[in-house]
């Protein structure tokens, strides 16, 4: 018996800021899950099961929120479930939530995934201070940034390249409503300018600390029927992982990174990335990974993506934009980051995405990854359902 | 086999919650001496209020003033209290279902033994000297010989209200890093480092984790790898970390010592860190009483070939 096909009918995201202090958690993850719904035309008695994620509990310091969510969410008396694989957890939930349709183990799931970063301190909860060890490690930056280096000797990219992803990905904000980041002043020389915080890593190429939370409504083929806008449709979808560490990693382009996308183009009959993929939301917390990732996905050979975004290819009116939203650059409320992409990849599709919409989306891919290049989680979506 | 180390590790941090709109109330009134509830969608009052109806999902915010006064519905009790506790004494845990609510609160009752507690039993409030608008401003519940305390009137609207709260969290573990780290450390203080090595794939793994992540295998061939390794790639730190001493700006580098399949991280020292550079050649610094190298120097080499590390990138 073949797969029941997903659909995402609703889509909500609420207003991405650095500290929502007039709502609780729970009131943050109604906002969205209310647009959702509101989106979607459905009420709460139209939800079978709820699936939610966020990134680790020291991000707030509550464990297990999702009991004390099931309140706001609507999710008495139904199945509820918590996803965590880090930083991709976004794209990891909408994933197990799809998975739920396509088993028809439900007709109807609402996805949600949230952080309030305000809440606590991110840089805190990843460098807690472990017995015995030498504690070096400055962040999520610190981590990184020596793998950025290793990209730029190996493709012999320009120093450039960084900032004109930043760039570009404030620019593209502010055609978003929802973005965190509204920096209606950017020009390039100041992306240029912002000072080295992990050397090769710019202050304006990082991602800020957001409180947000993402929603979406996923539903199989006669709840799309019944939906009053294009549903987005589910082409294909897959997760990967592999150690934070390991002998013959590679950390500037993971193995799991690779094949998760090679099993996501497998699935959607996707045989050229390049030529069949219309426009892509991809997890990029440090502007280097945009070409980083180009590279992983199969969207440029090995040293060449960085010659993509240089050309202007990623660009919003270019032949591949990438982060059309303003990405994670803009706007990290990190639990929820994964599953923004992955909305707006359906957003894309849908052709609902205002101001920043690209014309003639049919197929658009959402990417996310998390921990130490660890977890990876992608789905392709389309305007028309799969071929069966 | 020496004995595995083991230390505390205490985890802490001062979480802060906005509340929104119905735990400030909640909090605010009970700084007022005020409890409140809220009436749900099928008419019932919920003590402590919740901000969405439990059954329909509904949005909640008609509060509703319930009296300081109630009955106890369930206990349990606490022979030993411990940090943090409401109490220092022993104490009744309870359930108690305040006057005009329909639901009950869980607090402390303060009570000479559990004979003195029952289900049934009548309690009431006993305030805190200083309130700030938060659930300690109950101190305990203690027994109440009476009838139901009067309102106060209140609608839930107050001056200056409680928007936020500070909540301290706090894990006290006992931390053990393993039959392989604790013979990695002990061997550190010999000035030596030593890894295993994969019975399989036959790479070293420094700081040896007791199996390979790759073949899934225990690993117990121990091998002395370094001191001398080759820079991999590195980044230069320019802002100060909290509880991180180290003077800014410093290198943070992959090093991979030779004879090992992977690198580890340190400080690069002894060169101005705008001249550290992928392939360099370094040594460790050692200071007396250390567990770790200090930072690693260069060791005056010639840098090492790209092609000679590139698979360790």
């Amino acid at each position: 018996m073949s797969k029941e096909p997903v659909a995402v009918v609703g889509i909500g995201q609420t207003k991405h800021v650095a500290a929502r202090r007039d709502v609780s958690i729970a009131g943050l993850v109604r906002e969205a899950a209310r647009r959702a719904l509101d989106d979607a035309e459905l009420t709460w008695a139209d939800i079978d099961a709820v699936v939610i994620g966020k990134a680790p509990d020291f991000f707030e310091g509550v464990m297990m929120p999702e009991l004390y969510l099931a309140d706001a969410l609507g999710a008495v008396g139904k199945p509820m479930l918590r996803v965590h694989t880090a930083g991709s957890v976004g794209g990891s939930t909408a994933l197990v939530a799809a998975q739920l349709v396509a088993a028809r183990v439900h007709g109807t799931v609402l996805t949600l995934a949230f952080e309030k970063q305000s809440e606590s301190n991110a840089m805190w909860g990843l460098s807690l201070p472990i017995p015995f060890q030498q504690p070096l490690l400055a962040g999520a930056g610190g981590f990184f940034a020596p793998h950025v280096r290793a990209y730029m000797r190996r493709s012999g990219a320009p120093d450039t390249v960084g900032s004109l992803v930043a760039y570009k990905d404030r620019r593209n904000a502010l055609k978003n409503p929802w973005a965190h980041l509204h920096e209606h002043d950017i020009t390039l020389e100041k992306v240029q300018a912002s000072p080295m915080l992990w050397d090769p890593i710019r202050y304006s190429e990082t991602c800020p600390s957001s409180d947000g939370a993402c929603a979406m409504v996923l539903t199989d083929r006669a709840g799309a029927a019944r939906a009053p806008r294009p549903p987005a449709w589910l082409l294909g979808g897959a997760m990967r992982s592999e150690p934070t560490l390991f002998a013959g990693k590679d950390a500037v382009s993971p193995r799991a990174g690779r094949d998760c996308a090679a099993d996501v183009y497998r699935q959607a009959g996707v045989t050229d990335p390049r030529r069949d993929i219309d426009a892509v939301e991809m997890y990029v917390p440090f502007s280097w990974y945009e070409p980083m990732w180009l590279e992983n996905l199969g969207f440029a050979d090995e040293g060449e993506g960085w010659k993509l975004t240089e050309a202007g290819v990623t660009e919003l009116d270019g032949d591949l934009p990438v982060n059309m939203s303003g990405g994670v650059l803009s706007t990290n409320p990190i639990g929820a980051s994964g599953m923004i992409r992955f909305a707006e990849a359906a957003l894309q599709v849908r052709g609902l995405a205002g101001e920043h919409q690209v014309e003639r989306a049919r197929k658009v891919l959402g990417h996310a990854y998390g921990g130490g290049s660890q977890f990876f989680s992608m789905w392709l979506v389309g305007a028309r359902p799969p071929e069966s | 086999m020496s004995e595995v180390l083991k230390a505390p590790l205490v985890v802490e941090f001062p979480f802060t919650r906005s509340l929104g709109p119905v735990q400030s109330a909640f909090l605010t009134g009970l700084r007022e001496r005020v409890v409140l509830g809220v009436r749900a969608s099928d008419g019932r009052i919920l003590v402590p209020p919740v901000e969405y109806d439990p059954t329909t999902a509904d949005e909640l915010r008609d509060l509703v003033e319930v009296a300081p006064t109630g009955t106890v519905t369930t206990w349990a009790w606490n022979h030993a209290p411990r940090r943090g506790q409401p109490l220092t004494t022993p104490f009744a845990w309870v359930l108690v279902r305040l006057d005009g609510s329909d639901t009950a609160l869980l607090h402390a009752l303060d009570a000479p033994g559990p004979d003195a507690v029952h289900t049934g039993l009548r309690v009431r409030i006993r305030w805190a000297g200083e309130r700030t608008g938060a659930i300690t401003d109950i101190a305990c519940f203690e027994p109440h010989d009476g009838e139901p305390a009067r309102l106060t009137g209140s609608t839930g609207e107050f001056a200056d209200p409680v928007g936020g709260i500070v909540a301290a969290a706090r894990l006290d573990y006992t931390y053990s890093p393993g039959r392989a780290q604790t013979a990695y450390i002990n061997s550190l203080a010999d000035r030596r480092t030593v890894g295993e090595r994969c019975p399989s794939c036959r790479k070293v793994y420094v700081p040896p984790r007791g199996a390979c992540p790759t073949c899934g295998l225990p690993t117990t061939e121990q091998v002395e790898v370094g001191p001398r390794g080759t820079v991999t790639t590195f980044c230069i730190v320019n802002i100060k970390a909290k509880n991180l001493d180290i003077e800014v700006p410093y290198v943070y580098a992959h090093i991979a010592l030779d004879g090992a399949d992977l690198a580890l991280h340190a400080r690069i020292g002894g060169i101005p860190y705008d001249q550290v550079r992928m392939g360099l050649r370094v040594e460790p610094v050692w200071t007396d009483g250390a567990r770790y190298p200090d930072h690693y120097r260069p060791t005056g080499e010639p840098d090492a070939d790209y092609d000679a590390y590139k698979e360790l990138l």
